[in-house]
């Protein structure tokens, strides 16, 4: 290798700096005048695809609220930033907080990311919204009093399926194989779905724990057919189940595949005729209310195409945030705490309102299982999915669903 | 039975590597004759890709596995005349710097095109399912590719090997200074080398997106592991990276077969062990011009 010259290394050291300068964000003066809320989701990496649908529900809910004259009066600063991992999610957050001035935070979807997001906010008693992460542990035994819950966990998908499946006749007796992200989502969703298998007669023969990073399936999906399974069910998350449901299709095995996780936009990528089984789901544009009418409308005049669930869930949370605020009149922890855990009614575009449960601050909600539609009856592409039954059932309470004081080790420390 | 589902497993690996060949083989052939890791090779994977989509959706999936590499062997033209041109005979942390911004240009520009969200394709439905070998399973639509890497390997091969263009490819990777010598300029055979290397990751990306995820980073993805093929196989060497490319495949799928959490850190593994043994990789060449 040719030494540096001196200009190579002026050179070099400029485009760095150009780059740094174009990467990072610009710090905005403390103005008293503003609400800064600190936003982060992941914009990179296997949950990335996902999160960019979140960015443009966020971005589209504060537009709206600064244009109606902001809160009291008050323009919402919203800083939204990939999280990128784990690590720096939680020094985002810390910098947020500590140098950007944010009064609270929310977003994230990755559940490991999550979680030390939780962390930051405790440490710093301010409230954070967790709004897509679906790890039962999170509002569980990590639980704690400045963290919020908007998507269903875990349990509340694999009820939500599970329903759908025993109507079916696919669990009793079943031989189950499991292909299981490994992370702390995936290990979660796996133990929920073990609990699920052993209470209602199926037997789980083979589980495959797959790294975050696994793009081609075959050396698994070989090793499905080798298990023979009656069933075999998709406990991955993001661009994975993608992959996985269009590289099970290549192969077409016989044996139905079934999952206790999916997200629209995920769907939407998957390419005509791969997608078949039966999912779960926490909200779909095609929902039947004025509310989500409403929202669906005006989001797909402003960007072109319909809201995905991510882009639902940050919208409806940061105009919950925005609520709290006004009625509040604070954006002191201590009082948004106390209104959340009154567990104020909110209409987050569903047939039956929604509120956070006091004692582990879970957005408690209906949701829905559903199959896929034929091709004949897709009214465009993004019409992709039939609704099954909202769980749980009309009348029944909405806590069913949901694990109770008795299974959830949520502690929260006062 | 057991011996049976790992031979299902070698070969599944064997079909892996050659997709990984499609990419690695024309990342090795720049990097041999002009000097310089194009950090932007899975850029041209994932324009491959996208372009293929879109082609599909109007003349079909056959004109688009053809007629995608074709476009994007043109952009190759470009990418040498106008930037890797510049940068031969440059250290070599300048032609880094460059491709490496060019590959963020690019996954941006794809982002703005055609959006941030993945985009759907499908294998065409006469391609799908398995075929039965006794007792064996195989993709019908892994067939297709190794069937198609086979036929370009064969071809890049020929050309390499049985044509005075060729001749003059391999003179100039170990000899640039005596080809020029005898009076051959070394430029335009480089611009064909681009144009074959980033036809053939195009052609990978138009392949593979039927059966993964279609998103702007991933060009970014295909890269790590490329480059892993590329160093085990060696510079200079077309069955080095042949060689590599089959066994990161093997490797991987018999991993996974007994421990599949470890499977994607196997490749790394067998980087770091063929590199302690062979420094210059399986089959590298002593290139007196990276010396």
């Amino acid at each position: 290798m040719t030494r540096f010259s001196r200009r190579a290394l002026l050179k070099a050291g400029a485009a760095f700096a150009g780059v740094s300068a174009i990467g990072s964000p610009a710090i905005v003066r403390a103005q008293a005048a503003r609400i800064k809320i600190g936003h982060l989701v992941p914009l990179t990496g296997f949950l990335g695809a996902i999160g960019s649908y979140a960015q443009l529900g966020v971005k589209m809910a504060a537009e709206e609220i600064n244009a109606s004259g902001g809160i009291m009066g008050k323009q919402i600063d919203l800083m939204s930033e990939d999280s990128v991992n784990p690590a720096t999610a939680s020094t985002k957050a810390q910098r947020m907080i500590e140098q950007d001035g944010a009064v609270l935070l929310f977003g994230e979807i990755s559940s490991a990311s999550s979680l030390t997001i939780m962390q930051v906010a405790e440490r710093n008693k301010k409230v954070f919204f967790s709004t897509g992460a679906r790890s039962d542990a999170l509002r569980g035994k990590d639980c704690n009093r400045y963290s919020f819950h908007c998507d269903i966990p875990n349990t509340v998908m694999v009820n939500a399926v599970g329903t759908a499946l025993k109507q079916k006749g696919m669990v009793k007796g079943k031989k189950f194989v499991t292909l299981t992200a490994d992370y702390i989502f995936g290990h979660d969703l796996l133990k929920a779905a073990k609990a699920f298998f052993s209470a209602n007669d199926a037997t789980l023969i083979g589980d495959e724990l797959i790294a975050t990073d696994v793009t081609d399936f075959s050396p698994y999906l070989l090793k499905v057919r080798q298990a023979k399974p009656d069933v075999v069910c998709c406990n991955l998350a993001g661009n994975q189940v993608t992959n996985l449901v269009k590289q099970y299709a290549e192969f077409g095995f016989p044996y139905p595949l079934v999952g206790f996780n999916l997200n629209t936009g995920d769907a939407w990528a998957m390419g005509e005729g791969n997608l078949s089984g039966t999912w779960p789901t926490v909200w779909y544009h095609t929902l039947d209310n004025p509310a989500s009418k409403t929202f669906v409308e005006a989001f797909s005049k402003k960007y072109g195409k319909p809201p995905e669930n991510h882009a639902w869930i940050e919208y409806i949370t940061l105009k919950m945030i925005a609520q709290a605020i006004t009625e509040t009149k604070s954006t002191e922890s201590d009082a948004l705490i106390g209104y959340f855990e009154k567990q104020t009614q909110f209409d987050i575009m569903k047939s039956r309102k929604a509120y956070f449960r006091s004692w582990d601050h879970q957005l408690v909600q209906e949701a829905y299982p559903f199959t896929v539609k034929p091709k004949a009856e897709m009214k465009d592409k993004w019409d992709m999915l039939v609704l099954g039954e909202a769980v749980p059932a009309a009348g029944a309470d909405l806590e069913t669903i949901y694990p109770m004081k008795t299974q959830n080790p949520c502690n929260m420390k006062a | 039975m057991q011996f049976g589902f790992l031979l299902e497993q070698v070969v599944n690996g064997l079909v892996l590597g050659g997709y990984y060949l499609l990419i690695a083989l024309g990342l090795s052939l720049i990097f041999s004759v002009g000097g310089i890791v194009n950090l932007a090779h899975g850029a041209f994977y994932a324009l491959g890709a996208y372009i293929s989509v879109e082609i599909t959706k109007y003349l079909g999936f056959g004109s688009a596995v053809v007629l995608s590499p074709a476009a994007v062997a043109l952009l190759g033209i470009l990418f040498e005349r106008f930037i890797l041109r510049r940068f031969y005979d440059a250290d070599p942390i300048l032609s880094l710097l460059v491709t490496f911004a060019l590959a963020m240009v690019t996954e941006q520009a794809i982002r703005i095109i055609w959006g941030a969200p993945p985009i759907s394709a499908a294998i065409p439905q006469a391609l799908r399912g398995s075929v039965f070998i006794g007792d064996f399973l195989f993709s019908r639509y892994r067939l297709l590719i190794l069937a198609v890497v086979a036929a370009v390997l064969l071809g890049v091969w020929l050309l390499l090997h049985k044509t005075s263009f060729g001749r003059v490819v391999r003179a100039g990777i170990q000899r640039p200074d005596m080809v020029a010598a005898l009076g051959i300029r070394l430029q335009p055979y480089m611009t064909a080398i681009v144009m074959l290397g980033v036809g053939m990751a195009a052609l990978g990306g138009a392949f593979f997106a039927p059966i993964t995820i279609v998103h702007p980073a991933m060009g970014a993805e295909i890269i790590t592991v490329a480059f892993v093929v590329v160093v085990i196989g060696g510079l200079g060497s077309f069955w080095g990276v042949v060689i590599a490319a089959l066994l990161v495949g093997v490797v991987r799928g018999i991993t996974i077969h007994f421990a599949p959490a470890a499977g994607e850190a196997s490749i790394y593994v067998l980087m770091f062990l063929v590199l302690m043994v062979r420094p210059r990789g399986l089959l590298g060449e002593r290139i007196e011009k990276f010396e």
